[in-house]
């Protein structure tokens, strides 16, 4: 039997080399969930930066503040820039809506935009990090910017004070396929670059959190599930031998 | 306590159904490791139940609010998450532990004479879990959920003369909409659990009647003592029931460290895909139905005719149906069986597994090859079984069970 499972994978294995994915390289995103800090640095360019297009619409502000150590006085002062009807500043309680409507959007940038409080599970937080950081200046998109991760992206380059101006060098295959060679900052913004890529790790480590608010409380409580199940496991074996030992 | 028991019993076989069923019903004594998936799979059936209820009372069918709903579960219900997670892994855990008890079938006869209906009971159970499993998939309501469930309905439409209309009929409109989400709603939390446990009931009523089978194929009830008692048979209650708890734990070690640690499992247990609400004018750059699906719908692909792929996905599972016929070897467990069957199997499971993988993936020229001779060898272990069964050089089978 064993040599038959063994068989059996060795079969297999080869196939899973062919796995792998095409695309451009992604930089990768230094991400500590537990790290409330960077949450709370991350929530802050969040709120500034993106939540005025961007909606977070599954997400409330004090589930931030629960998590990321801030009190509703500090949300309020920090956080939260929306008003409702009334003009009464946003309730804590409330999620992370926006102003601009879905139609005005899409007259805008030609698109819907998307909601970002799932973001970081479809894209990932290494596509994010590289995203947010490859826009190159582009005289022919209506915006100015385009960008190696996604290219001809409707969305500005939003973090271009910070980060600076970038220019590509581009290179056109035979297919007539543009590809990104490299980028260079030519016009410094108010940020170095080190500044910046940790403004963007901040920012993304928010995203992520906000992805999976209960990321940190999970795996606590399945530490103490496996250790429970441990111990269970003992006596239920115990149980077994002792049932079993007038089996021949 | 007795005088309670007596006056159930009665009014209702109380004692009769738990001396038959588990106390006095008697079960080889050689069951090995294969042997506990089974009593798993009705675990994970009881985790899908009791965790579905749950999610059922939050999570709204509608196209304007499922995806909402299932994020409000996973943020604002008191751990709905928890619930959300065990639902979600319970679905890959069922097929998990439910190719396991087939193989486990394949591997020991457990099809053959005397036992063809509960094979039978046993597909119509794994054809109900596909039907639940993937009408399950819509309800988040995400990128994958709407693709998956628009190409896999679409499948429909080659049938030649109803297609279209058959199609129009599953949806209940001219694409994947609000009323497709509401009717599947339906159909998962009501219609087919209902039959699924029915067939379960069945399954087992069935099993308990002419009794299980066992890794060396001997029929137990034929060398009784003087009580009428199998010499090799022990009462499955308290001797397999403690031995199972030992397997449930072993195995809910696996299922909590998925749901804890990583319930997206890389992308194949909740597709990236999916955290994208359905958007019917966006068509996702690779559609990949969950992986337990993926081995079926290789093959589809692996034909270059649609209504031929088709017929060839659907024939893939309806074969499993007719193979206690297909079988003809005396002979039921592997350890006796001629190394033919050794190496038909192997091919048979190797070609399971590869285009289990293949189907996950875009197709390319070559694995579209690779995916046809996958298909050939899926099918070719029917033929070759139809054809060695017969005159199989099978070894000589103990008269008891061997240790």
């Amino acid at each position: 039997m064993r040599k038959l499972i063994t068989a059996l994978l060795l079969a297999v294995a080869p196939s899973l080399v062919l796995a792998g994915g095409a695309g451009i390289q992604l930089d990768k995103a230094n991400i500590d969930v537990a790290n409330k800090e960077a949450i709370q640095r991350g929530a802050k360019t969040f709120v500034n930066y993106c939540l005025s297009c961007h909606s977070a619409a599954y997400m409330r502000y004090n589930r931030l503040g629960a998590d990321a150590d801030m009190t509703d006085q500090q949300l309020k002062d920090n956080l939260i820039f929306t008003r409702n009807k009334k003009g009464e500043q946003t309730k804590v309680g409330e999620l992370m809506k926006i102003a601009m409507s879905e139609d005005y959007a899409k007259e805008a940038f030609g698109t819907k935009i998307p909601d970002l409080t799932v973001i970081a599970r479809s894209r990932g937080a290494d596509w994010l990090y590289t995203y947010l950081r490859t826009f190159y200046a582009d005289a022919g998109r209506p915006t100015g910017h385009n960008n190696k991760a996604f290219p001809d992206v409707g969305m500005p380059n939003v973090l271009w004070e910070m980060q600076g101006v970038q220019e590509a060098e581009i290179r056109v295959d035979d297919k007539g396929t543009k590809h990104v060679e490299s980028l260079k900052i030519t016009k410094p913004g108010t940020h170095s670059v080190a500044e910046f890529d940790q403004v963007v790790n901040d920012l993304v480590t928010y995203l992520v959190y906000m992805g999976e608010p209960m990321q940190l409380q999970r795996q606590s409580i399945g530490f103490w599930t496996l250790v429970f199940l441990l111990i269970f496991f003992v006596v239920a074996y115990m149980l077994k031998k002792e049932y079993w030992k007038d089996v021949h | 306590m007795e005088k309670l028991l007596n006056w159930v019993d009665d009014r209702f076989p109380l004692s009769v159904l738990w001396n038959d069923h588990m106390a006095k019903y008697y079960a080889p004594k050689n069951f090995n490791f294969w042997y506990f998936f089974g009593s798993l799979a009705l675990l994970v059936l009881v985790i899908q139940i009791v965790s579905g209820i749950f999610l059922t009372m939050h999570y709204k069918p509608d196209g304007a609010l499922a995806f909402a709903s299932v994020e409000y579960i996973m943020r604002d219900v008191p751990y709905g998450w928890l619930i959300r997670y065990m639902h979600s892994t319970g679905a890959s855990a069922f097929f998990i532990v439910v190719y396991l008890h087939m193989f486990r079938g394949l591997m020991y006869g457990s099809y053959k004479q005397p036992r063809e209906l509960i094979w039978l009971f046993g597909m119509l159970i794994y054809l109900a879990l596909m039907a639940e499993a993937f009408m399950g998939y819509l309800l988040p309501w995400g990128q994958m959920s709407f693709w998956g469930a628009q190409v896999i309905i679409s499948l429909f439409g080659a049938i030649p003369w109803i297609g279209d209309a058959l199609t129009l009929w599953i949806r209940g409109d001219y694409v994947i909409s609000d009323a497709t989400l509401n009717r599947f709603f339906a159909l998962h939390v009501i219609a087919l659990p209902f039959v699924l446990v029915g067939l379960v009931v069945a399954h087992l009523i069935a099993l308990h009647e002419v009794g299980s089978n066992n890794p060396d194929g001997v029929e137990i009830k034929k060398n009784k003592d003087e009580n009428g008692i199998p010499k090799d048979g022990i009462p499955f209650h308290p001797y397999y029931s403690v031995k199972d708890i030992v397997g449930v734990v072993v195995f809910l070690m696996f299922f909590v460290s998925v749901m804890f640690f990583a319930p997206e499992m890389g992308g194949y247990f909740l597709e990236h895909a999916n955290f994208v609400p359905a958007d019917p004018l966006k068509t996702p750059e690779h559609i990949a139905p969950v992986w337990y699906f993926t081995p079926f719908y290789a093959i589809l692909r692996a034909v270059p005719d649609k209504l031929l792929g088709v017929i060839a996905m659907f024939a893939s599972i309806a074969v499993l149906f007719v193979l206690p016929w297909i079988d003809r070897c005396k002979v039921k467990s592997i350890r006796y069986r001629a190394t033919i069957y050794k190496v038909n199997l192997a091919a048979f499971v190797v070609s399971f597994l590869v285009l289990g993988y293949l189907g996950m993936l875009p197709t390319t020229p070559g694995r579209t090859l690779v995916a046809q001779i996958g298909s050939i060898v899926y099918f070719g272990f029917f033929v070759v079984l139809w054809y060695t069964s017969k005159n199989e050089n099978t070894k000589p089978v103990p008269e008891r069970v061997t240790k």
